[in-house]
C-alpha cells in the first residue's frame, strides 16, 4: 500500500546551526519498528532533493517512538549567513510528510484520517 | 518547602505574543512565569543597541509588560524569570524601577556577558576555537560584535535567595528559566542529575511557548481556538515528576504528539543534550498521556554536565539584502525567472558581482527546492533576489536596481509596496566554549 508519511507520522523541524533537524514521531510500536527499519537517512535525502545535499544523521528515541534526523548543511551556513527563504528550516518536517512510502497493507488500521479540511 | 510548584512560560522568543504574559500573570495558581526573549542572534542585535545608546540593549516589551502588571505580580505572588536584561540588565532594572515606583525587588544575574573581557582572555591565550568547524578565533577577532555564556540555573536559584519579584538575567539558558526554580525550591543537591535533567526537560519543553500546546502541530486542524491558545503550564514536584498543561480556559491542543514534537524540536544528539547544569538522555523520558490536555513526564535520566560553558559569539561578516517583486500568468514563471537573471546581469554590467546571491521563487519551490513535484502554471510567484557581500556598497546599489523592472522589465509586476530593499549586516555565529573555573556570576540587587 502506498501512502505518505503524513498518514502515520507528526513531525516537527528546526535549525541547528548549518544544519536542520527534523523530529518524526510515530504513535504506535508496531509503525515505529517499520520506520526504523525504512524510514532511513538515504530515503529521506533521496526526498528532499536540493535541500539534503551531503550527510544526514538519523537518532532513534524508542521511548519516543521517534526519529530524530539531521540534515547536515542544508541550511547554507544558518542563521543570518543564509540567503534561504527558509534559513531556519522551519518548513523541512512538512515536506518530509509529503514522502512517498510503501507499507504493508495491515498498516491501514494505523492509518490517521485527516479531515476534510476544505469544510 | 512547597511539594508541587506551578511554573508557566509566557514567551518563546522576543517578538513572541504580547498577550500571553498577561494572561497568565492574572492565573494565581502560578509560582513562577518564565519569559525567554533571547535567540542566538537577538544577543548581537541587542549588544549593537547597546552600542548606539549605552541605555538600550535588553527586551524593552519586558519593561512594558512588568509597568502595566505590578498589582498582579505582588497580588498573584508570582515571579517572574527572565533574560530579558540581554547585554544590559542594568538598565532594564533601573527602567523598570523608576516605572513602577519601586515597588518591585529584582535580582540582576551577571557574568554571562564577556564582550569587554574576551580580547583580554584571547591575549591571555585561551582558545575560542569554533565548535562547528574548528576554526581559530583570530580569524575574526575584529569583527567580534558579541560574546556571551550559556551560564548556570545554580545563579538562578541564589538570586531567588533574595526573594526577588523578578530574576532578570541575559544569557541564562532557556530551560534554566525553569531549572533554577526547582533548584530554590526543592534544594536540590547539583549531583541530583536525573532531578535536574528532569527539570531541564520540563525547561525544554516549555522554551518555545505555545509549541507544546498546538502551536506548529502537525495535525492543526485538532487544535481547538488557536485565537486564545494557552502558554504551557508545568507542575513539578520534589521528586520531578512533572505535567504540562494549561490554563483549561484557554484554546490549543497538549497531547503526546504536541509535547513529543517539542521534545524533538532543535534536537540533536538525544542521548546527549548539554546544559551548563547537567547532560541529558532524552532516550530515557517517559510521557504519558491523560487525555485531557495534559501529559505527565517521567524516568528522565541525566548525567554529569561537560566542565566547559558553551559560548555564543557573533561577529559581523558582509552585508546582505533582499528585494521581492510579484509576477502574475500568462507564464509567471518564465518572467520571474527573467526578472531575476536582468537584476543580476545589469548589476553585473556595472561591474557588481556578489560574493553570494539566491535567486528563489515564492510560490513555486523556494521552500521545496526540487523535492515537491511544481506547478508550471502558476496564477502568480513572488520573485526573491537575496545578495550578500563583504562591501556594502555593492549591497546599497542593489537595492536600487529592484524597483525599475516594474517599467523596464516584462509586464504584470507589482508587490513594490515596501520601498527599496534595506541594507542588513550578516551577523554571523561562532560557537565555542569556555573552561568553567574562568567563569564568575554574581547576583545584584536592585
Amino acid at each position: 500500500m502506498k501512502i505518505k508519511l503524513l498518514d502515520i507520522a507528526c513531525a516537527r523541524s528546526g535549525d541547528k546551526g548549518d544544519s536542520s533537524n527534523i523530529g518524526i514521531a510515530f504513535e504506535s510500536e508496531e509503525v515505529y519498528h517499520w520506520a526504523v527499519e525504512k524510514v532511513t537517512p538515504n530515503k529521506v535525502k533521496d526526498h528532499l532533493k536540493g535541500i539534503a545535499k551531503s550527510e544526514i544523521v538519523r537518532y532513534e528515541l524508542p521511548n519516543l517512538l521517534s526519529l530524530n534526523f539531521i540534515i547536515k548543511g542544508s541550511l547554507e551556513g544558518g542563521g543570518s549567513d543564509s540567503l534561504l527563504h527558509d534559513a531556519q528550516g522551519k518548513t523541512h518536517a512538512q515536506l518530509v510528510l509529503l514522502m512517498d512510502i510503501e507499507v504493508p497493507d495491515f498498516f491501514s488500521k494505523y492509518i490517521y484520517t485527516i479531515p476534510d479540511l476544505e469544510k | 518547602m512547597k511539594k508541587t510548584i506551578n511554573i508557566a512560560n509566557g514567551q518563546g522568543f522576543w517578538g513572541d505574543s504580547i498577550d500571553a504574559p498577561k494572561k497568565l500573570i492574572n492565573n494565581k495558581i502560578l509560582d513562577y512565569l518564565t519569559l525567554d526573549y533571547l535567540a542566538e542572534v537577538t544577543m548581537a542585535i541587542m549588544q549593537k543597541q547597546y552600542h548606539k545608546s549605552a541605555d538600550r540593549g535588553y527586551a524593552h516589551d519586558f519593561v512594558e509588560f512588568v509597568s502595566n502588571s505590578v498589582d498582579q505580580i505582588l497580588e498573584n505572588n508570582i515571579k517572574i524569570i527572565t533574560n530579558a536584561g540581554g547585554v544590559n540588565p542594568y538598565t532594564c532594572a533601573e527602567e523598570i524601577k523608576s516605572k513602577t515606583n519601586d515597588e518591585l525587588k529584582i535580582a540582576v544575574v551577571e557574568g554571562d556577558n564577556i564582550i569587554d573581557k574576551i580580547d583580554e582572555y584571547i591575549d591571555s591565550g585561551i582558545k575560542f576555537d569554533n565548535l562547528d568547524n574548528g576554526k581559530d578565533i583570530l580569524e575574526i577577532r575584529d569583527k567580534i560584535c558579541s560574546a556571551n555564556i550559556y551560564i548556570d540555573s545554580f545563579v538562578v536559584a541564589e538570586a531567588l535567595k533574595y526573594n526577588p519579584n523578578i530574576v532578570l538575567g541575559g544569557r541564562i539558558t532557556d530551560p534554566g528559566l525553569v531549572v533554577g526554580p526547582c533548584l530554590h525550591e526543592f534544594g536540590w543537591d547539583k549531583k541530583d542529575y536525573n532531578k535536574i535533567a528532569a527539570a531541564t526537560v520540563a525547561g525544554h519543553i516549555l522554551e518555545c511557548g505555545a509549541q507544546c500546546t498546538g502551536g506548529n502541530h502537525t495535525r492543526w486542524w485538532e487544535v481547538e481556538n488557536f485565537v486564545d491558545i494557552g502558554y504551557p503550564i508545568v507542575s513539578i514536584s520534589d521528586n520531578a515528576l512533572f505535567d504540562i498543561h494549561k490554563d483549561s480556559k484557554s484554546g490549543g491542543l497538549i497531547n503526546k504528539l504536541t509535547v513529543t514534537e517539542q521534545l524533538l524540536y532543535e534536537m540533536g544528539d538525544p542521548r546527549r543534550y548539554l546544559s551548563p547544569d547537567v547532560t541529558v538522555d532524552f532516550t530515557s523520558i517517559n510521557l504519558e498521556d491523560t487525555n485531557n490536555n495534559k501529559v505527565s513526564v517521567s524516568n528522565v535520566k541525566g548525567m554529569a554536565p561537560t566542565d566547559t560553558y558553551k559560548v555564543a559569539v557573533n561577529y559581523i561578516s558582509g552585508y546582505k539584502a533582499n528585494g521581492k517583486l510579484t509576477v502574475t500568468a500568462p507564464y509567471a514563471k518564465e518572467k520571474a525567472t527573467k526578472i531575476g537573471q536582468v537584476i543580476i546581469d545589469r548589476l553585473k554590467n556595472n561591474g557588481i558581482i556578489f560574493d553570494d546571491y539566491k535567486i528563489d521563487y515564492i510560490g513555486y519551490n523556494s521552500c521545496s527546492a526540487q523535492s515537491l513535484p511544481v506547478n508550471d502554471n502558476s496564477n502568480e510567484i513572488t520573485v526573491s533576489i537575496s545578495v550578500k557581500d563583504k562591501v556594502r556598497s555593492k549591497i546599497e546599489r542593489f537595492s536600487k536596481e529592484i524597483a525599475p523592472l516594474i517599467t523596464n522589465g516584462p509586464p504584470g509586476i507589482t508587490g513594490f509596496a515596501g520601498g527599496r530593499p534595506k541594507v542588513q549586516e550578516v551577523i554571523s555565529y561562532w560557537p565555542t566554549l569556555i573552561s568553567k573555573d574562568i567563569v564568575k556570576t554574581n547576583v545584584r540587587i536592585y
